[in-house]
């Protein structure tokens, strides 16, 4: 029996590198994060030397604590502490940036994540992870071609849809939504008032209420749980664009749209998480929120970024003795939007009523210095809208405050963040002010209600012009109440409506009073306010500058016996150069252009452009006849719509222009040769429209008369066969008859004797 | 006397033709006041220097169109005069009532010259083209069908020798009739419906030739014949006055306004239609004279366009009739007023459509 010379040993040496230990390893595989269940990695930790190092850990461990994580570690020799490694780099001698804590249970870890990611230290946000997930989602399998479990399939870049689109319309157009019954639609405004509709409306806007963001951007629908907005060119409402806010009734943007302020009568209730161990979603209302009824969101990412309580009622004011309790004036109450913003979206500031104004800082929403302006009396308060403040130049805002023991009422300007007083201006007798702030921040005028004897009142503007050094103040002091100011948009001139009444506040509602409209325009010259012109007997309620300024429109709204817009020119010239105003006597050129009415009217409404004019009579505000009409500016209507349950009607807002000021200049300069382009559009618009039309009408006279010579033949026809004579079935015009009429009247009648 | 444009009207319609009443019509106005309660039916005579006007006073004026003046009354029924008829010689005239009488009048005298009476009201009576045949549409209710009955009317001597009984008698199945008039030539009767349908009948047999169920969408309120019979236009209170053919019963036109219409009528010498209506009497309190909309309404027959407005009623329109030469029209409402306007000269001058004008 042959014997094998040799055993084959090097079988065995391959079979040992073909043993398959994976099944062993994956066994006996070390887990990694068992045990480190209640380590924390905290990134984004500013970066400091050596000499700073023990503070910032010491200034850590008061965040942590303060945020609600505190860690109880013992402090080492090195003053270290056991429970906190700061890793540290010697070359650069700092520390990396992040650092590991290490609480006593992974149920505390849980709870400190919540507690302390997304936290602000300093100007650093802090993002805050378990120790093991790094260590997990850092060694997911990810191999060419396929993704990991848990992402999503097909993660392609869907392309967002532009949100500005509207204002690439060739043809320039506006928007305007109108909301009737439970349906809202959006519509193109085209040449001579023709509509269009935009999009397909979504039947969820109807439900209470549906507004614009300031620059057009979102179409903003109230919702009983909240607010929703929605964008791009089909209006889609994405996730994050839901803000979610029970019993939401009012809502305010701020100026540049990066924020969205929601108020809810009802305090805020928040949803307990379902599971305790969740993080806390920042686009819900947590456990802190509780009581508070503003919100503050942030619009890109949705997060709520604060909340706040609500407004405070006012303690009465003791009723000093001898008089009656309803002569007292009324509670004061801030008028929403309670929180306020600056133009350019840095700040946001709140009155409390007769303590302090508070100005938060944004995106942080921390308060600006850690501290309210302490300000006794504040009544109010209004933000310069001035956007385009310089590098060096400071937000700023005016306010008031009322006469006090010994002390006169007064006006002050302030700038911020500096809280430098800038100009302040003691008042007396002041019933109550009211702050117009031009729209460019170039004008401040403060109408004060003064008070003459005990039941009459009559009015003070006090004009602040911001522009000029040392912010030199001018008063205007009128003889009657004004009831309504409006300042020209990007002009220097303004309307008031003025009232002999002397209590005007105290006439029924839908009564009409008798009042005149006055303008005035500032003196190149001199340099002052000027009376311009005065419209007396002139009855109206509401003033309406359009956008561009130059046309204003006087309207009298939510009155059943007077409902008429008057539309007048300031500016008006036979020839088109407004350069060729009179300069001496401003008013001549004021000019009515036409008079219009819309019975039941309760709102009008300039597109952005100036073009056109809406009024609309809203259900709302229980309108007798519910619609709206559109005016172009010379005030030809161009369309009456009576529309039953009619609510609302919202031109869309434009942004800022974003042309160029040099490129603006050379259009201003050859207006002609560009209006030229625009003029032949139209033509040949009209002409097509036109010839269509007469085609049209042609084709239908053609159709009429061949059916009726066919119908007269066999009439003609059938008469003849019946036998009957032919019966002329026209009237002959037997030549006109004159008729005479003696009228006579009596004029007097006198009986005399004759003797 | 105000006369007020459409605003309204359709933007594509040609600047020029709106606002053309206010530009080129002056109407010259008479009021007539004979009446203490709301009109209900008024029609001109051939000529049309008379003018005739049923009321629910129970009584019917007879007036010269020119200056408003009352020529006489004819008393006698004691309900309300739903619909009135004078034959094309202006010597005889027809009522109809609700005290369920007919009654046949000779205009000069007065006098009534003979009384048929039937178990329901009177709702509409109508002459034949040669005078010689009356039709008569009494009311559904209580029981009683709705019948249409014609009578032949013997014109010998002082008329007043008629025979009682009709020549032909049948009763609309369905929808109760409204109106009725006859078909040129007087071998049909057109009649308007309840449910908006309108049909047409042979006179003599009572058989339902043509028929167009959905006509109008509310009741028909009015129905007038063209000149010639060869088309009539119906009101509704669908809020539509519509032509259509004699013959086919086709809708050829349709004017659409924003209140329920009471009457319709074509105007002679120039291309329109004249509608009228508004609210319903029993809510006009709760609303304004203004939003009422009792205005009459002039739309181009052809382009089915509104192209003017004359207000003054202060209720809602009842009846319109025109001029038979088309140089006036007549309104009575309501309110108990009858407003009768002349058109004046640039009324016939104006083209508010240019060169575009139907041949009649």
């Amino acid at each position: 029996m042959p014997v094998p010379d040799t055993v084959p040993t090097n079988n065995h040496e391959e079979d040992d590198e073909d043993i398959d230990y994976t099944e062993i390893e994956e066994r006996y595989q070390l887990d990694m994060l068992s045990g480190l269940d209640n380590i924390l990695v905290v990134d984004n930790v500013p970066i400091v030397n050596a000499d700073r190092r023990q503070k910032l850990i010491e200034r850590l461990r008061q965040a942590f604590a303060k945020a609600g994580a505190p860690l109880s570690g013992k402090q080492r020799e090195d003053e270290s502490y056991d429970d906190m490694e700061m890793p540290w780099d010697n070359e650069a001698d700092s520390n990396k940036g992040f650092l590991f804590l290490t609480y006593p249970s992974a149920a505390e870890a849980t709870a400190a994540l919540r507690n302390l990611d997304q936290t602000l230290f300093g100007k650093n946000r802090l993002h805050v992870n378990k120790f093991g997930d790094i260590e997990r989602y850092a060694s997911l399998p990810i191999e060419e071609g396929s993704t990991p479990r848990g992402w999503v399939e097909d993660s392609e870049i869907e392309p967002q849809e532009h949100l500005k689109s509207w204002l690439a319309d060739p043809q320039g157009r506006d928007q305007y939504l109108t909301y009737r019954g439970e349906s809202v639609d959006l519509n193109w405004i085209g040449r001579g008032g023709s509509s269009e509709p935009a999009v397909q409306a979504e039947p969820r806007w109807g439900e209470l209420y549906v507004s614009w963001s300031p620059q057009g951007t979102y179409l903003t629908t109230l919702h009983r749980i909240g607010v929703a907005l929605w964008s791009g060119k089909s209006f889609k409402n994405t996730v994050s664009h839901r803000f979610t806010h029970p019993g939401v009734k009012l809502f305010d943007f701020s100026p540049c749209e990066q924020y969205l302020v929601t108020w809810s009568p009802d305090s805020i209730v928040p949803k307990p998480p379902k599971d305790e161990n969740a993080p806390q979603d920042p686009r819900q209302f947590g456990p802190e929120d509780e009581g508070n009824q503003i919100a503050v969101w942030e619009i890109k990412t949705g997060l709520l970024l604060r909340t706040f309580p609500g407004e405070k009622p006012v303690q009465p004011a003791p009723v000093p003795a001898g008089t009656k309790p309803e002569d007292m004036p009324a509670p004061r109450k801030l008028s929403w939007p309670l929180l306020r913003w600056s133009p350019d979206d840095k700040y946001v500031a709140r009155c409390h009523l007769g303590t302090q104004i508070s100005v938060y800082e944004l995106p942080s929403m921390g308060l600006l210095e850690k501290k309210s302006i302490k300000i006794d009396g504040v009544l109010d308060f209004e933000w310069c809208p001035d956007r385009e403040l310089g590098a060096s130049k400071e937000n700023m805002f005016a306010y008031w405050t009322p006469e006090a023991a010994n002390q006169p009422a007064r006006v002050t300007l302030m700038a911020i963040p500096s809280r430098n007083v800038l100009r302040s201006k003691n008042l007396f007798n002041v019933n109550d002010c009211k702050l117009h702030w031009q729209d460019q921040g170039t004008y401040l005028c403060v109408k004060v209600d003064r008070v003459k004897s005990k039941r009459s009142t009559f009015s003070n503007f006090e004009l602040f012009r911001v522009k000029e050094k040392n912010y030199p103040v001018e008063t205007i002091e009128l003889k009657e109440t004004c009831t309504q100011f409006a300042w020209e948009p990007s002009g220097n001139r303004f309307a008031a409506i003025t009232c002999a009444d002397p209590n005007p506040a105290h006439m029924a509602p839908g009564v009409v009073l008798k009042t005149a409209i006055a303008f005035y325009y500032l003196d190149p010259k001199k340099g002052d306010f000027k009376l311009m012109r005065e419209l007396e007997n002139k009855t109206a309620n509401t003033l309406a500058w359009a956008p561009k300024g130059r046309f204003i429109a006087l309207a009298t709204c939510g009155s059943a016996v007077k409902y008429d817009i008057e539309f007048w020119d300031l500016d008006f010239t036979i020839d088109d150069t407004i350069n060729k105003r009179d300069a001496a006597d401003p008013g001549s050129n004021m000019q009515l252009l036409s008079t219009g009415e819309h019975f039941g009217m309760t709102d009008v409404a300039w597109d952005p452009s100036g073009r056109y004019l809406a009024s609309s009579a809203s259900a709302f505000r229980q309108s007798p006849e519910t619609g709206y009409s559109i005016w172009d500016f010379k005030g030809q209507d161009l369309q009456k719509q009576p529309l039953d349950k009619f609510k609302q009607f919202v031109w869309r807002p434009r942004p800022a222009t974003m042309l160029p000021k040099e490129d603006q200049k050379r259009v201003r300069k050859n207006l002609r040769e560009f209006s030229k382009l625009f003029d032949e559009e139209d033509a040949a618009e009209e002409s097509n429209v036109s010839a269509d039309l007469l085609a049209h009408r042609k084709r239908l006279i053609d159709e009429w008369n061949a059916w009726r010579s066919k119908r007269v033949k066999e009439l003609v026809a059938e008469r003849k066969k019946a036998g009957e004579d032919q019966v002329e079935s026209k009237v002959e015009d037997e030549g006109l008859e004159t008729v005479e009429e003696v009228v006579e009247d009596i004029l007097e009648e006198t009986e005399e004797v004759v003797a | 006397m105000t006369v007020e444009t459409d605003p309204s009207s359709r933007q594509d319609s040609l600047q020029a033709s709106r606002g053309f009443l206010a530009d080129h019509l002056q109407l010259n106005l008479h009021t007539a006041t004979g009446h203490e309660r709301s009109l209900t039916q008024i029609m001109y005579n051939k000529e049309g220097d008379l003018l005739f006007t049923a009321s629910k006073d129970h009584v019917i004026n007879a007036w010269f169109s020119t200056n408003g003046e009352r020529l006489g009354t004819y008393n006698g029924h004691n309900g309300t005069i739903w619909t009135i008829a004078c034959d094309s010689q202006t010597k005889l005239l027809v009522s109809g009532s609700a005290d369920n009488q007919m009654r046949l009048w000779d205009i000069a005298s007065g006098k009534c010259l003979k009384m048929w009476e039937f178990p329901t009201a009177i709702k509409r009576v109508a002459w034949s083209d040669d005078d010689k045949r009356i039709l008569c549409l009494t009311e559904q209710r209580s029981g009683y069908q709705g019948a249409i009955r014609v009578f032949g009317i013997n014109r010998e001597g002082d008329c007043s020798k008629q025979d009682s009984e009709p020549l032909v008698y049948f009763s609309p199945i369905g929808s109760k009739a409204t109106v009725a008039a006859f078909a040129p030539l007087g071998r049909e009767i057109i009649t308007g419906h309840e449910s908006g349908k309108v049909a047409l009948f042979d006179a003599e047999t009572g058989e339902e030739i043509e028929i167009n169920e959905k006509a109008h969408l509310g009741q028909v309120t009015d129905l007038q014949l063209s000149p010639d019979g060869t088309y009539f236009v119906t009101s509704s209170k669908d809020q539509t006055a519509k032509l259509h053919d004699s013959k086919n019963l086709q809708v050829i036109k349709t004017f659409t306004s924003e209140t329920p219409l009471n009457s319709a009528c074509i105007t002679p010498a120039k291309p329109y239609v004249i509608v009228g209506g508004g609210q319903d009497a029993r809510s006009v309190t709760t609303t304004s004279a203004r939003s009422g909309k009792f205005e009459t309404r002039f739309y181009h027959r052809v382009f089915e366009e509104e192209v003017g407005r004359v207000r003054g009623h202060f209720g809602p329109i009842n009846t319109i009739a025109v001029h038979p030469s088309g140089k006036a029209f007549a309104s009575g409402g309501e309110d108990g007023y009858v407003r009768v306007h002349w058109f004046d000269e640039s009324y016939f001058r104006a083209r508010p459509y240019g060169d575009l004008e139907p041949e009649d």
